[in-house]
């Protein structure tokens, strides 16, 4: 349980039984009025942005998120479907809660899913996965000179810059934080 | 800054004092909270034993003086900062509006400022007078709802605080007065108003700078609004005060008299455009 006097920036409350982060907070106080709470709230669901104002007597249950391990299994209908491979429970995310993840999401790749009393919020990937190169321009012997880099495409649809050698069908090992190439990984 | 306070002061014939931080009973005031120090309280302003000194013949006082509030800290609020704070036998608050002008335009002249501020990518011209505003103007002026409406529905701080004070002296500075009564507990009624409090507060850059009232002096009246104020801090679970009988008694004998309170650190924001009261203090609480 918190106070309003405990309300700071990123801080996690649970409102009308929503998540809520705290983005931009302020303490304001007329001399002698009341001690007035200024939040930029941010639902951790939808995204949602609002403001509000809370008093000293206001309190508030703190957001309490899980993560749990699970295995992400396929796209259906602009949303993304992924499985606790403990219970099996299969738990929907939108393609704005994947955000940039989606870019690495491959069958049977195991993240980590950001939960609000079982409502999914988001996932983490490992730091490293190893994607298909689906699509690249030959290597020309011209391009040899170090440091050069051509843009490929990858099994999920991502482009992305690669040393010249790569080629179509390789796999090649990418940073998911940064999205950039780190190896190519042999077969 | 406080060299140019004190040359102010002294040529206007005014005393400086010095009264104690750690007191017993702290005026029981709605929404400020005292700290704790043993069984006695930190000051939350050297109200209650100035006016003591003015009741005891003191006509012309001033105060440089640390204050502590409970809870308040954000881009304008340090839990212990300074006030400066002084009285005045004979005057109103009307006053005391021209004396805040004179002493701020001293300030300046002093620091080679003129008479034109820049704070907040704003101009703001310090010619007199400086614009005067009820406090029911200001609510018609800048905020969605009327003065008794925000009354009505206790969101009088919350309009205050968020709509109107960004909105004052951002070009000209602005005197806010004449408050509803309930909001001036140590200000004497308006005269033919007994609705309103003869209470302003002087905003420039939307800065909340300083607090001023015609005294009340009616021991009886103190009285009961303290009883009120007492009564609500009970209520909502804050801490309960002792009355303080010392200053209570002293009223009798107090003259006619206005007062006022300047914040110093806000006023420092307001010479240097700082962006948060930390930027003019040596250390803030975070850092000890």
């Amino acid at each position: 349980m918190y106070n309003a006097s405990d309300l700071k920036k990123n801080l996690r409350i649970k409102l009308d039984n929503e998540p809520y982060v705290i983005t931009e907070f302020n303490f304001v106080k007329p001399g002698k009025g009341q001690a007035l709470y200024r939040c930029k709230l941010k639902n951790m669901i939808n995204g949602n942005q609002f403001e509000r104002t809370f008093r000293s007597v206001d309190t508030f249950e703190s957001a309490d998120l899980q993560e749990k391990k699970m295995q992400y299994l396929y796209p259906e209908g602009g949303k993304y479907c992924f499985m606790d491979n403990v219970s099996y429970e299969q738990v929907f995310l939108t393609e704005e809660q994947i955000g940039d993840a989606k870019n690495f999401l491959i069958d049977n790749i195991e993240v980590s899913v950001l939960l609000f009393e079982d409502r999914p919020l988001g996932i983490s990937l490992p730091n490293f996965v190893d994607l298909v190169v689906t699509e690249a321009e030959p290597w020309a012997k011209g391009d040899s000179v170090t440091g050069n880099t051509k843009p490929v495409t990858l099994q999920t649809g991502y482009r992305i810059l690669v040393p010249t050698f790569i080629d179509q069908g390789e796999k090649i090992r990418v940073d998911t934080r940064t999205g950039e190439y780190l190896t190519r990984v042999k077969a | 800054m406080l060299r140019a306070f004190r040359q102010f002061f002294y040529e206007r014939d005014y005393l400086e004092i010095e009264t104690p931080v750690r007191i017993p009973a702290p005026a029981p005031e709605e929404h400020i909270e005292a700290p704790p120090s043993g069984d006695w309280y930190l000051q939350t302003s050297p109200e209650l034993c100035m006016k003591r000194l003015v009741a005891a013949g003191y006509s012309r006082i001033f105060q440089i003086s640390k204050c502590f509030r409970e809870g308040e800290r954000g881009d304008l609020h340090l839990p212990e900062f300074t006030l400066l704070e002084w009285y005045r036998q004979g005057a109103d608050y009307r006053d005391l509006m021209t004396e805040c002008e004179d002493l701020i335009l001293h300030l300046t002249g002093v620091l080679e400022k003129n008479d034109t501020l820049l704070f907040r990518g704003r101009r703001i011209s310090l010619k007199k007078p400086w614009p005067r505003i009820s406090v029911e103007e200001a609510f018609s002026r800048h905020a969605a709802c009327s003065l008794p409406e925000a009354l009505e529905q206790d969101r009088f701080d919350e309009i205050m605080a968020c709509e109107i004070e960004p909105r004052l002296g951002v070009d000209r500075p602005v005197f806010l007065f004449d408050y509803p009564v309930a909001l001036g507990a140590l200000a004497r009624a308006k005269e033919g108003d007994a609705a309103l409090a003869e209470r302003f507060e002087l905003y420039i850059g939307g800065l909340e700078l300083a607090n001023a009232f015609s005294e009340l002096t009616d021991e009886a009246e103190q009285r009961r609004r303290f009883e009120k104020a007492r009564q609500f801090r009970s209520a909502s679970g804050r801490r309960d005060y002792p009355l303080p009988e010392g200053f209570l008694n002293a009223l009798s004998s107090m003259p006619d008299a206005a007062g006022i309170a300047l914040g110093v650190d806000r006023l420092a924001m307001l010479l240097t455009d700082a962006a948060t009261i930390d930027a003019v203090v040596a250390f803030t609480p975070e850092m000890l």
